[in-house]
C-alpha cells in the first residue's frame, strides 16, 4: 500500500475505473495531455487514449450539457470543472436536466454523471478560484453532493460517485489536494454514499464538518482532548443527501453541537443541519448549537484571505462556549 | 492585405408558394405519390395542434405552443430519421414527435402537466421536451459523443428556435460537433419570433445558417415551408452526419402564424397585416397545390383525411382524459435509481397526501 495525496486518490481512482469499466471517460478543459491543471487526471491519456479522456473546448455550460447526452446514452462521464469559481455557467444544465432526466422521464433517460470540481480557499489562489459552492448544489433534488477530506474517503467516495446510476457533484477540497498523505489500497473498493462518518469518539461535544475544514477540526479536537474535552467529530462527506440520523445519535450523546464550514455563512449547509438539529433533537441539546463558519463577505484575495478561513482557536472557542451551559 | 476566409450560404426552395418546382424536383419527389405521406402527417400535425389549444382554452390542457405555419419542418424531420437516431426536440415540434412515434396521448398528457408523458413507449431514447432554451443543443452533441464513440450508424437530431440561436448553449454546442465531428444535424426552426422578439432583433447576421461557419460546419438555409426542399437538405445532411462527415446546421425559413401559446396574444406586438401575408406561405396549402396540380389530390381524399385526422386526435385526446391523475407519491418517484433514506418520510408523508405535516 502506498501513501498518496488526496489529488493521487482522485487520480488512482479514476484510472482504475476507467480500467475496469469502459463506459467510464473524462472530460474538461487540460485534462488530456496537461492531466489537468492540478494533476488529477495525470496519465489518463496515454492510458485510454483521446477518446475517452476528452481536452474539452473552454466552455463549461456544455461540458455539463454534453455530459447529460453521453449519460442518457449509457456512457458514465466523469466531468472536470477546472475551478469552482467557474462551475455557475455548468448550474443550468445540472439544476435543470441533470438532476431530472431520470424523474421527468420515469427512470426511461437517467444521468449517471459526476461532475468534478476543486473547491475552497485556502490556496492563496488568484480571484474566482477559492468559492466553496457546496450549498448551490445541495438544495437541488435528484443530486447527490459529495466532499471528501481525505485521501482514502477522495478514492472511495469518487468510485462510488461514479458507479451511482445518478447525478454526483464531487467537491474536491483543493485546499486538501496535496496537506497530507495516507495509504490508500488500491482494491477498488467505493466507500458508502449517503453516510456521515465518524472520524473521532467523544462523550462532550459533536463536530460536525466536511472537506478541507476536518483538518482544523481535527486538530482542535486533539487540543481540546488535551484539556480533557472530548469531541465527537463528523466528515459529513455526503451533504445530500444528508445522512442526519448519524448526527443525531452523536448529538443526543453529546448534547452539544458546532458545526464548521469554510463556506459563508448565511444560507450555508450549517444551516440545513441546524435547523434539522432543532427539528429532531432539540431536547438533547445542553447548549446552543453553534456555527463556525465564513463571514458573509466575499472570498478576499490571498492578502486577506488568512481572516476569512475558519480557523483552530475559533473551532475550540465554540465548543468551549457550548461547554458553558450547564 | 488579404482575404483568409469567405463563405456562402445555400438556400434550396423546390417548390413556391403556390406549389409549383422552381426547377427540377430530386429523385425521391418525381413520383407525386411519394410525398403524400408529409402531407397526411402535416394535416394530423394541425389538427393536433389545434385541438390541443382548444383543450387549453376549455380548461383541459394547460399552457401548450402549436406549430402553425411550420408543420413542414417538424414533419420532415421526424419522418425522415431513422427509427434508431436520437431526437432532441423543443417545445414546438408534436409534428416531428409523432413522426418519431410519439403518441399524441403521450404528448397532451405532458402538456396536461404529467410527467408520465415522457415516457415515451416509441422512441425509447428520444430526449423529453427541452423548455430551457438551446439546453438540448449541448444534449445533442453528448449523445452523438456517445453514438460516434460505440461506432454507430446512428444521427443526433435536434430542433430549435431562431430566438436558440442567440445562446451561448447554441454557439458551444455547434462549436463541440465540429470540433469532434459528431453526427448530429442542427434544425432551427427559424419562424421569425421568438414570443414577442423579431427575427431582426435576435441577430445582425443576415441569415443564422452562416453561424455555422465560425465554427467550421456546414450550414445552410432552406425553405422551410416547402416539404421537398426540406428533406432534400436534411436528407443530405443525415447521410453526412451517418456516414462520419460531421454536423450540419440547417436554418428553415418559416413563420408563426398563431400565438406564442396559449399563453400569449401576439397582437401585442406584431401586425395582423404581417401574419396575413404569411398564410399565402403556409406549408400545408403549398403542398397540396402541387398534389393536386400533379392530379394525385382530390376533394375526397381531402374530405376522408381530414375526418381521418378529427378521428385518430379525437381517439388520443378521449384516451388522455381518461388518464388518472397521478398519485402524489408519484413526486418522489424516479427522483434518484433508490430512494435515499434520507427522504423516505417525505416521500411517506407525500405519498399520504400530507407532504405539509
Ligand atoms: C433559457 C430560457 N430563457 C427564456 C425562456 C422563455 N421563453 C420561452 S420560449 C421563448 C422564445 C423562444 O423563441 P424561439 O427560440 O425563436 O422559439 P419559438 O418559440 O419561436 O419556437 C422564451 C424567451 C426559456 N424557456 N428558456
Ligand atoms: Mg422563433
Amino acid at each position: 500500500m502506498a501513501e498518496i495525496t488526496l489529488v493521487e486518490a482522485v487520480n488512482l481512482a479514476l484510472a482504475g475505473e476507467m480500467e475496469r469499466d469502459p463506459s467510464v471517460l473524462v472530460l474538461g478543459e487540460d485534462v488530456g495531455a496537461d492531466g489537468g491543471v492540478f494533476r488529477a487526471t495525470l496519465g489518463l491519456l496515454g492510458r485510454f487514449g483521446k477518446e475517452r479522456v476528452i481536452d474539452t473546448p473552454l466552455a463549461e455550460a456544455s461540458i455539463a450539457g454534453i455530459s447529460i447526452g453521453m449519460a442518457a446514452q449509457g456512457l458514465k462521464p466523469v466531468a472536470e470543472i477546472q475551478f469552482s469559481g467557474f462551475v455557475y455557467p455548468a448550474l443550468d444544465h445540472i439544476v435543470n436536466h441533470a438532476s431530472r432526466l431520470r424523474h421527468r422521464t420515469c427512470g426511461r433517460l437517467t444521468c449517471p454523471m459526476v461532475l468534478r470540481t476543486p473547491c475552497g480557499a485556502g490556496i492563496h489562489a488568484p480571484e474566482h478560484h477559492s468559492e466553496s459552492v457546496e450549498t448551490f448544489f445541495a438544495h437541488v433534488p435528484g443530486l447527490r453532493v459529495v466532499i471528501p477530506s481525505s485521501p482514502a474517503r477522495a478514492y472511495g467516495l469518487l468510485l462510488a460517485a461514479i458507479r451511482d446510476p445518478d447525478p454526483v457533484i464531487f467537491l474536491e477540497p483543493t485546499r486538501a489536494y496535496r496537506l497530507f498523505k495516507q495509504e490508500v489500497d488500491d482494491n477498488g473498493q467505493a466507500l458508502p454514499l449517503d453516510v456521515c462518518f465518524l472520524n473521532r469518539e467523544g462523550s462532550d461535544a459533536t463536530i460536525v464538518s466536511w472537506g478541507a475544514m476536518l483538518h482544523e477540526v481535527q486538530i482542535a479536537a486533539a487540543r481540546l482532548a488535551d484539556e480533557g474535552i472530548m469531541a465527537e467529530v463528523i466528515d459529513v462527506a455526503t451533504l445530500k443527501p444528508l445522512d442526519m440520523p448519524t448526527i443525531l445519535e452523536s448529538v443526543a450523546k453529546t448534547g452539544r453541537c458546532v458545526i464548521v464550514h469554510e463556506a459563508s455563512r448565511t444560507g450555508g449547509f450549517g444551516a440545513e443541519i441546524a435547523a434539522s438539529i432543532a427539528e429532531h433533537g432539540l431536547l438533547s441539546l445542553l447548549a446552543p448549537v453553534q456555527r463556525v463558519a465564513a463571514p458573509d463577505c466575499v472570498v478576499p484575495l490571498p492578502k486577506l484571505e488568512h481572516y476569512f478561513m475558519p480557523d483552530v482557536d475559533q473551532i475550540v472557542a465554540a465548543v468551549r462556549k457550548t461547554l458553558e451551559f450547564a | 492585405m488579404s482575404v483568409v476566409a469567405r463563405f456562402e450560404i445555400r438556400h434550396t426552395q423546390f417548390l413556391n408558394h403556390l406549389g409549383e418546382p422552381t426547377q427540377p424536383l430530386p429523385d425521391f419527389a418525381r413520383d407525386p405519390d411519394n410525398l403524400i405521406p408529409y402531407y397526411r402527417a402535416m394535416v394530423l400535425t394541425r389538427t393536433y395542434d389545434a385541438k390541443a389549444v382548444a383543450l387549453q382554452r376549455t380548461g383541459q390542457l394547460g399552457t401548450v405552443g402549436s406549430s402553425l405555419g411550420q408543420e413542414a419542418i417538424g414533419t420532415v424531420v421526424g419522418s425522415v430519421m431513422q427509427r434508431e437516431d436520437v431526437f432532441l426536440p423543443t417545445y414546438r415540434e408534436a409534428g416531428a414527435q409523432i413522426a418519431r412515434g410519439v403518441t399524441m396521448t403521450e404528448l397532451l398528457r405532458y402538456w396536461s402537466g404529467d410527467e408520465r408523458g415522457s415516457d415515451y413507449r416509441g422512441p425509447r431514447q428520444d430526449f423529453p421536451v427541452c423548455i430551457t432554451i438551446a439546453a438540448q443543443c449541448a444534449h445533442a452533441v453528448g449523445v452523438a459523443y456517445a453514438l460516434k464513440l460505440r461506432k454507430e450508424p446512428r444521427v443526433a437530431v435536434t430542433m430549435m428556435g431562431d430566438g436558440a440561436t442567440s445562446k451561448g448553449d447554441f454557439y458551444e454546442s455547434l462549436n463541440m460537433a465540429g470540433t469532434w465531428h459528431l453526427p448530429v444535424v442542427f434544425v432551427i426552426a427559424n419562424n421569425q419570433w421568438a414570443i414577442s422578439v423579431p427575427r431582426s432583433v435576435q441577430s445582425a447576421a443576415e441569415t443564422l445558417a452562416q453561424k455555422a461557419v465560425a465554427a467550421g460546419i456546414p450550414g445552410e438555409q432552406v425553405d422551410g415551408n416547402d416539404v421537398v426542399a426540406l428533406r432534400y437538405v436534411f436528407d443530405q445532411a443525415l447521410q453526412r452526419a451517418r456516414s462520419g462527415d460531421g454536423p450540419t446546421l440547417i436554418e428553415a425559413l418559416s413563420y408563426r402564424l398563431t400565438d406564442h401559446t396559449t399563453a400569449d396574444d401576439a397582437r401585442r406586438y406584431r401586425d395582423p397585416e404581417d401574419v396575413s401575408r404569411h398564410w399565402a406561405m403556409e406549408p400545408v396549402a403549398r403542398l397540396r397545390n402541387y398534389l393536386v396540380l400533379q392530379k394525385v389530390w382530390g376533394k375526397d381524399d381531402e374530405e376522408k383525411l381530414i375526418a381521418e385526422c378529427n378521428e385518430r386526435v379525437q381517439a388520443a385526446v378521449n384516451e388522455y382524459l381518461a388518464t388518472p391523475p397521478p398519485p402524489p407519491g408519484a413526486m418522489f418517484e424516479h427522483l434518484y435509481a433508490t430512494l435515499p433514506a434520507a427522504l423516505a418520510w417525505q416521500r411517506d408523508a407525500a405519498a399520504s397526501g400530507k407532504i405539509h405535516g
